[in-house]
């Protein structure tokens, strides 16, 4: 199916010169040398182009023929995509596993959708529709409860002639066919599509329905919206990929594509052998059944490593097609923009910023900007959000990975060594961390939860940041020196730090805090503290209220109280009440 | 790991242009990238190289033994065809090889069919069993709250002078299959080390050899050495080697390897000094764009496969230029490896050993490992607030030094005496001293105990009511 197009002239690592047929189409997927490993064409010129492969390229020789496809690099779309792990260019790694044991060899070719598997198609519309694309033509179920809207490919339109009847069909068996002008052509549900093109959709729309991520320190107090884009920078060991597992088992989106992009092959097998134990607290299915994974380990070639944030984001933009809310994490995309580099460095193409090409920013840009709350071609919404983690030399935020970065996301959730390293996790630094999503997402906590969550929010911020302003005159002079009112604010924040902040990935109960919990719980401590601050305003000494038990009480609440007992905080205010309130009637006399 | 038999390939007299250890061969047709290739001198001496680029009648080779000798007319270059291999076989424990792998202890060659690529390839993430297991290293700050597992790639992040070298020794010496406490000990399941030593003194060659010989593991020990005065370029499959032979063992022979590599720092140099004369683009202080795509693929080649009773572990060792953590070398490695362990200089003057500076360490796999039925219950939680006293006694000294320890409150004159403590108990211990998980665990409760009640806020109040033993009416 595939004619020879050139003979190789130049190797080096990931990157290969070939000279030959002047049809070659840029972005145009390639088989490179005997054994057809996949490449992709990234430069023309004369009768020369330069082509970067997708596998390693060891015992490859100059002479070795290069194959034309006529197609560029797409993935395949089509129910069955769901519970699969894929490598960066959509190969199926337990199918490469099956074949070739348990290293992954050159050369492997297989169907990233099983063309055996039958699907239960329901079909939607009938003979003599008028569709367009992105029309929905029938659905499948993909999972026991995941209904996979089979879509006509957006660049297709046309009246329907004939519809296959209900029933079991693989992905290439026809269901529809559709007379476009004066040809008529064969629908399946598997199409492809060009990772290195933003599905197309109507129009945007505002952003402002946040992801619920059941994480406090995210969902409170620096929250994504739904269709947005956040990152988290932070050095090695600070928790990037505890906080994206998190958000990759908590989040309120249907579907979940997790992308492992040049990191630990244990980190994917963690999730493969952890999520399917794990359910969903909305569905009560197993977390497993919502998410696609992509897994280009650190050791696995760098080029497919570029490759492997395209083939996610298309999935994505597949399913946000339909209608769902797909929450996207790329760990890490510092990898991504390394495999940019290595690539740039063979081709010998002028640096800019600490090596890294010119068209850096450009390339963040891009894949930031296929995150969106969208109108789609078929009249539904859905959403693509991202959640990108960064991982900057040195933890150093002001190199070029993480200053692009910071350009094209509104959400930036810093990570810190030191908080880190006093195991306090998540350890999102609340003072360099921001989000520009407050306003929007305010009026939906507020017809959620009936609570101005936006001025408690800020208030709590208001405390932390005095926190951080009294912590450096503690510094100098000692804690004995502050009046007792300020001390108060000390008292106050040490809650909302170990008893908000602070909250335990590993622990059944502190795992996923609902909004309900969230917003209790930052209710509760504000109100310790203006009750505090009306007790020691008359003169009672700080460390009564430092000794009272509620404090110990309100701290422990986060693992103590689960999502289902909310009544057990009116018991904590209770205590409240009795045991200031006897300091105060006390120094109130 | 597939099987390739060398063959001869085509051959070329004089090479074009020789750059430190790099020669351009011209007049090759259809050269194999990353080929072997065989480099005959005018004197007739033959060394090794390995083809690093091809162009249309050209070949890139660099030459694992350095270029001195050789000359533009006199030196024929033989492509041999094939990437580098190196036999792999049981009995090479017990053997002494160069960096690439030939024997120098005198021994015959290895007698065996196998030959394994140097590269490896990539584990499939699928095939993979998530570490779980863990192992009794018998050392405090690293059973306690560094916890490292079979299967995890953990490395000692050093400085020069530190004594990395007598840590990883006891480790190596020490390590068990921890158990949970009052658990049978199993029967002795087959376990190897396989040790690479880049660019490191004689000295600590042979003091590892030492350490081996006493422990009574020597039989089960292969050493790749490629020390201070072997040709640089060669450290660049040292660690590879090393690797090939671990993987053949844990995967086709079903034994625990543990892997010492040291120091990888001499590495990263080696690397950095082949990517200058190639005169590539570099990144940061000069090393390669692609370090961290090199150093994964070693660092990957760790872990357990379902295929396999077997496993490697791997505890690199590095010696951060100037300590400082956040240099390329280790910066790279923490963000590859599950962890580090990281020496700290201030507790070695203090004359502590191990210095294991506590709070920049950090083992990620350790949560998998410990707790109910692995260790003990409260041991995750036990970790967390050891962390975080200690991580407060820090705040407080800062304090201390700036308004005096009289004038501490009441809770953080405890905490002082919390962190002097720890320092002196838990994090110190002797050379030949090998504590049992329940004694770590006992250790850490005294100390907790000296914290009012209130302040530990980490661990349940089960726990406190079962393990802590201080006077909190007192506080």
């Amino acid at each position: 199916m595939s004619d020879q197009v050139g003979t190789i002239t130049w190797i080096s690592g990931p990157v290969v010169r070939a000279r030959g047929s002047r049809n070659v189409g840029m972005l145009e997927l390639v088989e490179v040398g005997e054994d057809r490993l996949v490449g992709e064409v990234i430069g023309l010129k004369g009768d020369q182009m330069t082509i970067q492969v997708y596998e390693e390229t060891a015992g490859m020789q100059t002479g070795a023929p290069i194959y034309g496809t006529g197609l560029p690099l797409s993935v395949e779309l089509a129910p069955g995509l769901i519970q699969s792990i894929y490598d960066g260019v959509q190969r199926p790694l337990p199918l490469i596993e099956q074949a070739m044991g348990s290293f992954i060899n050159r050369g492997a070719h297989f169907d990233s959708i099983s063309r055996e598997k039958k699907w239960k198609f329901t079909p939607k519309v009938k003979a003599g529709d008028e569709v367009r694309g992105g029309a929905i033509l029938g659905v499948a179920m993909e999972t026991d409860t995941f209904e996979h809207r089979v879509m006509l490919n957006p660049d297709d339109s046309g009246t329907i002639t004939w519809v296959a009847p209900a029933g079991d069909y693989t992905v290439i068996d026809p269901i529809a066919k559709l007379k476009m002008g004066r040809e008529e052509k064969t629908i399946a549900m598997l199409q492809r599509w060009p990772v290195r093109r933003a599905r197309p959709f109507t129009n945007r729309r505002p952003a402002n329905i946040p992801l619920i991520t059941g994480q406090r320190i995210l969902d409170t107090f620096f929250p994504v919206a739904k269709g947005g884009a956040a990152g988290i920078p932070g050095p090695f060991g600070s928790g990037k990929t505890v906080t994206q597992h998190s958000i990759a088992k908590w989040a309120d989106a249907e579907i979940i594509v997790y992308i492992g992009c040049g990191e630990r092959g244990n980190e994917m097998t963690e999730v493969l052998q952890e999520f399917p134990h794990l359910i969903d607290p909305r569905t009560g299915r197993p977390l497993m059944e919502r998410t696609v994974l992509i897994a280009n380990t650190s050791n696995m070639p760098v080029a497919a490593r570029e490759a492997s944030i395209y083939t996610g984001i298309t999935i994505a933009e597949y399913y946000r097609d339909m209608g769902y809310h797909v929450a996207l994490m790329a760990d890490s995309t510092s990898r991504w923009a390394e495999a940019l580099r290595e690539v740039s460095g063979r081709l010998e193409e002028m640096p800019a910023e600490e090596g890294y090409p010119a068209y850096l920013a450009g390339r963040l840009a891009e894949f930031y900007e296929r995150a969106g709350y969208v109108d789609n071609l078929n009249g539904t919404q859905g959403s693509v959000s991202i959640v990108g983690a960064v991982s900057p030399p040195g933890g150093d935020f002001s190199e070029p990975v993480t200053q692009h970065t910071k350009r094209f996301i509104r959400c930036f959730w810093a990570l810190d060594k030191s908080l880190a390293s006093a195991r306090h996790f998540p350890a999102i630094n609340w003072l360099d961390s921001y989000s520009e999503y407050l306003e929007d997402v305010g009026n939906w906590w507020r017809e959620k939860t009936g609570k101005d969550w936006l001025a408690m929010r800020n208030r709590a911020m208001e405390l932390l940041s005095e926190e951080s302003r009294l912590s450096q005159i503690v510094k100098l002079v000692g804690p004995d020196a502050l009046p007792y009112a300020e001390r108060m604010v000390l008292e106050t924040t040490r809650l909302i730090r170990e008893g908000l902040l602070q909250q335990n990935a590993t622990e059944a109960v502190d795992a996923f805090s609902s909004v309900e919990k969230q917003i209790r719980m930052l209710e509760l401590v504000l109100y310790f503290h203006e009750r505090g601050m009306a007790i020691v305003k008359h003169g009672a000494p700080i460390h009564l209220i430092h000794d009272l038990p509620v404090v110990d009480t309100i701290i422990r609440a986060k693992s103590a109280v689960t999502n289902e007992e909310m009544h057990k905080f009116d018991d904590i205010q209770k205590q409240i009440d009795q045991q200031m309130g006897q300091l105060d009637a006390e120094y109130r006399s | 790991m597939s099987e390739v038999t060398v063959q001869g390939g085509q051959e070329v007299v004089g090479v074009g242009r020789i750059e430190g250890p790099i020669l351009v061969v011209e007049g090759a047709a259809n050269v194999r990238y990353d080929e072997v290739v065989e480099i005959q001198d005018t004197r007739g001496q033959l060394r090794r190289g390995r083809v690093l680029e091809v162009g249309e009648g050209y070949a890139v080779v660099q030459v694992f033994a350095g270029s001195t000798g050789l000359s533009i007319d006199g030196t024929r270059v033989r492509f041999l065809g094939s990437t580098l291999h190196i036999p792999v076989a049981e009995e090479m424990l017990g053997r002494i090889f160069d960096g690439l792998g030939n024997p120098i202890d005198g021994g015959p060659e290895p007698l065996t069919d196998r030959y394994a690529d140097v590269n490896g390839q990539p584990i499939n993430p699928t095939a993979r069993i998530y570490p779980r297991d863990y192992i009794q290293t018998g050392i405090s700050t690293i059973d306690g709250v560094n916890t490292l597992l079979r299967g995890q790639k953990l490395p000692l992040f050093s400085g020069a002078g530190l004594p990395h070298d007598q840590l990883a020794a006891q480790i190596v010496r020490q390590a068990t299959l921890g158990k949970v406490a009052g658990a049978p000990p199993t029967e002795g399941e087959e376990f190897a080390i396989v040790f690479a030593a880049m660019g490191v003194k004689n000295d600590v060659a042979d003091y590892f050899r030492r350490s081996f010989t006493e422990s009574g593991a020597l039989t089960r020990v292969a050493m790749f050495l490629n020390l201070a005065d072997d040709p640089p370029v060669e450290r660049i499959v040292t660690p590879r080697a090393a690797l090939t032979l671990a993987e053949y063992l844990a995967y086709e022979r079903d034994m625990h390897v543990l892997v010492v590599l040291t120091d990888m720092t001499n590495y990263g140099e080696a690397l950095r000094q082949i990517s200058n004369v190639r005169g590539e683009v570099p990144s940061r202080k000069g090393y390669p764009g692609y370090l961290y795509s090199d150093l994964a693929s070693m660092y990957e080649r760790t872990g357990r496969i379902r295929t396999s009773k077997g496993s490697i572990t791997q505890i690199p060792i590095l010696t951060m230029p100037n300590d400082d953590i956040t240099h390329p070398m280790p910066d790279l490695t923490g963000y590859i490896t599950e962890g580090q362990i990281v020496l700290g200089r201030e507790l070695y003057f203090a004359g502590i050993y191990p210095p294991v500076a506590v709070l920049p360490s950090l083992s990620r796999l350790m949560k998998d490992g410990i707790g109910k039925n692995r260790t003990r219950d409260d041991h995750p939680r036990w970790g967390a607030q050891l962390y975080a006293a200690y991580a407060k006694t820090q705040d407080v000294r800062a304090l201390a030094s700036v308004i005096g320890e009289e004038e501490l409150s009441d809770v953080d004159q405890k905490y002082l005496k919390f962190g002097r403590a720890f320092e002196r108990e838990f994090v110190n211990q002797s050379f030949t001293e090998n504590r049992t998980i329940e004694r770590t665990l006992e250790i850490g409760w005294k100390l907790l105990s000296m914290l009012p009640k209130k302040e530990l806020t980490r661990v349940t109040l089960d726990e406190i009511a079962q393990y802590y033993k201080g006077d909190d009416a007192a506080n």
